[in-house]
């Protein structure tokens, strides 16, 4: 134990080091600015100063689902704090472990409308998984350490830490390790040992068993354990949106992705089922489309580290609550005694999901209108950079593609705003994910779109030496709107152009706008010039890349199940239903 | 809609009433009534919340109150196994003629009066929810003119404590 009197600054950087931080991303302000003075001295913590704080946000979301490390940002009162509120509403949703420091105005002054003062306890309330405002120097190590226990630990979430500026000047003994003491805070990650039983029981009666894998085994590192139970069932798999690579797409028992743009064997595989194995997933409804007729006939099994998801939207047969690597590490270990009497009988389900599987493969058409198939451009990056790489989407059209063709063999490869649908998120998480992981390849696949809202980043991205690449899907609209006005608003297209495409008014002109944040800028028009754009890309390193490849705006994403639509009605493209044969 | 009573054991934070009210609105729970005052802990406050819910979500709600990290315990108190309080303050308008008649309202209730003007009383009475609702009724002719009400106050029958077993 140390003892030594420090300044509230001094002690939010010793914290901060003492707790393993080693990278954050911020940008100072008044509030903010004692703490800055430490920072600056600091040997173990590496700052990156922003260019916006959403980017500080998205880029610490990005060090966190990359690395599974808890990501940090910083930012000053007031505007500083509210810019924040997006990424942090972002990790609420995806369980991203995040920890946001803010400076508040003085003590004295909260609640005078003082100058750059925001209730940012407040407004985050909804969107944190817990909140502290600390106004006592001698508070903030125990505050610190409680922020990232909480962060970190049972279901990940954002933890906002707001320090009033006179905590941070005054001066207080600064005592490590402090007690940290949460009595209402106590996370069950050791499932009970009936649910096991009775799930392994579920699972060998079962005649249609598909394990629904969700991003709870991405952040609960449980890839390995998901690989041996899927492989002792050998039952089909689904990954969700925020699951892809949590079980290797080259596996054959995986159909891929289910939900709203998901493939015709997931979605069906989920609908047809009999048991579904509910593991980390939170049947959001962009995955269970109209909740009553999804998956009716299925018995489920929900597994999951936070008791309020179970039962949420959909009863659970068994409940299991635990870390998804416990509750598999232990059902794996009973199913193994349970198997050996009696193996589930599935060689009729996979008949049926082998015929889907050939019948309805993923694919697109190509275009015909000169430009480039986004699908194929997306295809060809995830082909030439491979399953090591790291690939962070903004969100729409470019995102689901992303989602879909480029095969995933490895957890935390693939980042993305699924649950908050945050446009912005591709380049500031590519950013901290290149941070947190520097030898790997790190693309953004980004929208038009989504560009123009982070894209401030490339200078830190300059500056600091963070290479990613950004490949830009440039359809000169916003297309995934764009997309449903062509389907259910006849073609209205009521401001989606966004005017980017050569052919359009270019503006901005995204390889000037490289340029001139010190980037290599390349633009793709010919599908014989993608490769060697890609390859060229991946071998620059002294500068992060820009490639803006102009892509069709006909490109539509397929299949699609509608908003609020039963599952039934998967569409394969458009008019085109797939059609059941005589056991349906 | 049904009607539950929930006994919350949460530690004295400041901003703690709004995650729990913001909560209730958040999620499209009905906060019915809302009591908040100190435990018999130090550092630890008693919330009794009774909320309105439309088929079977009160799990949701108490599965949310325990996600709150300054929430201790939540239990719900079944009315068979539980006492219920309401505390009302009625300022009744009278006169000469009908003081007394309001007087007997008030022995017949148990109440008590607890100040006196010539043309009102301010009448104190204590009981659950039908009872104070009841006597509501008794004294309406007579001219209600205030009336302020704390929310339902709960607790289990029995020797036991929510605080035993949490706190060790």
């Amino acid at each position: 134990m140390t003892t030594e009197i420090l300044t509230g600054a001094q002690a939010i950087i010793r914290s901060l080091e003492m707790l393993g931080i080693e990278h954050i991303f911020g940008l100072p302000g008044g509030a903010i600015l004692p703490t800055y003075d430490p920072l600056m001295d600091s040997k173990k913590i590496r700052h990156i100063l922003v260019r916006h704080e959403q980017g500080a946000g998205h880029a610490a979301e990005g060090y966190a689902s990359a690395s599974g490390k808890l990501g940090v940002c910083i930012a000053t009162s007031g505007p500083g704090a509210t810019n924040l509120v997006t990424a942090i509403a972002d990790a609420h949703m995806d369980s991203v472990p995040l920890l946001a420091i803010t400076g508040q105005v003085g003590s004295t002054l909260i609640g005078t409308d003082a100058f750059q003062e925001a209730d940012i306890v407040g407004i985050t309330m909804p969107i944190t998984k817990h909140s502290f405002l600390v106004t006592k120097p001698e508070d903030i190590p125990e505050v610190l350490a409680s922020a990232v226990l909480i962060a970190t630990t049972g279901r990940p979430g954002p933890v906002l830490v707001d320090i009033t500026k006179d905590a941070q000047n005054k001066k207080a003994p600064f005592i490590w390790p402090p007690k940290v003491d949460l009595p209402g805070y106590k996370p069950v990650t050791k499932p009970h040992g009936k649910q096991i039983q009775a799930a392994a029981q579920l699972i060998v009666d079962s005649k249609k068993p598909v394990l629904y894998v969700g991003g709870g085994i991405i952040r609960s590192g449980a890839h390995k354990e998901l690989l041996q139970l899927a492989e002792l069932i050998g039952a089909p798999v689904v990954t969700t949106l925020m699951a892809r690579g949590a079980f290797p797409d080259s596996h054959h028992q995986n159909l891929g992705m289910p939900g709203m743009h998901g493939t015709v064997p997931a979605v069906t595989a989920l609908q047809k089922s009999d048991l579904l194995i509910t593991l980390g997933a939170r049947f959001d409804d962009r995955v269970t489309g109209d909740v009553k007729s999804f998956a009716v006939g299925a018995k489920v099994i929900h597994v999951d580290v936070d008791p309020a998801e179970i039962g949420k939207i959909r009863f659970a047969d068994v409940p299991i609550v635990g870390d998804a690597r416990e509750v598999i590490t232990e059902l794996n270990a009973e199913l193994k005694t349970v198997i050996a009497s009696k193996k589930p009988d599935i060689a009729e389900w996979w008949q049926f999901i082998d015929g889907l599987v050939e019948r309805y493969p993923l694919g697109y058409t190509h275009v015909e209108d000169g430009k480039l198939s986004p699908q194929h451009v997306i295809e060809r990056i995830g082909a030439l950079s491979g399953p090591e790489a790291i690939y962070a989407a903004g969100v729409g059209q470019h995102q689901m593609w992303s989602a879909q063709f480029i095969k995933y063999e490895r957890p935390n490869s693939w980042l993305n705003s699924g649950g908050a649908g945050t446009m912005g998120y591709s380049v500031p998480a590519a950013m901290g994910a290149k941070v947190a992981q520097p030898d790997r390849l790190v693309w953004a696949i980004d929208g038009d779109g989504c560009f123009q809202m982070t894209n401030q980043e490339l200078a830190t991205c300059t500056i600091n030496n963070i290479p990613i690449k950004v490949a830009i899907i440039n359809n000169s609209s916003l297309g995934m709107v764009r997309q449903w006005q062509t389907l259910f608003y006849n073609e209205r297209y009521s401001n989606t152009d966004l005017h980017t495409g050569t052919d359009a008014l270019m503006v901005p002109d995204f390889v000037k706008l490289a340029d001139a944040y010190g980037c290599l800028g390349i633009r793709v028009e010919k599908e014989d010039d993608i490769d060697a754009a890609i390859k060229l890309a991946i071998e620059t390193n002294d500068r992060p890349v820009v490639i803006d490849f102009i892509v069709s705006r006909d490109a539509m994403v397929w299949p699609m199940v509608s908003a609020g639509v039963s599952n039934d009605e998967v569409k394969y493209a458009r008019d085109a239903a797939p059609v059941w044969d005589g056991e349906e | 809609m049904s009607r539950h009573v929930l006994s919350l054991l949460v530690e004295d934070k400041p901003g703690l009433l709004t995650r729990v009210a913001g909560l209730f609105a958040r999620r499209g729970f009905n906060i019915e009534s809302l009591a908040v005052g100190i435990s018999e802990i130090e550092g630890l406050s008693r919330i009794t919340v009774v909320v309105g819910v439309e088929g079977a979500p009160l799990e949701q709600v108490t599965k949310q109150l325990n996600k709150l990290i300054n929430v201790i315990k939540v239990v719900e108190l079944e009315p068979e196994q539980a006492v219920q309080r309401d505390h009302m303050l009625i300022k009744v308008k009278t006169d000469a003629t009908t003081r007394g008649q309001v007087l007997e309202a008030v022995t017949l209730f148990r109440a008590r009066v607890i100040d006196v003007v010539s043309d009102a009383l301010i009448i104190e009475v204590t009981g659950d929810t039908a009872k104070c609702a009841a006597f509501i009724k008794v004294l309406e002719p007579f001219g209600i003119k205030e009336l302020v009400q704390s929310g339902v106050l709960a607790m289990g029958r029995g020797s036991k404590s929510i605080t035993e077993k949490v706190l060790k």
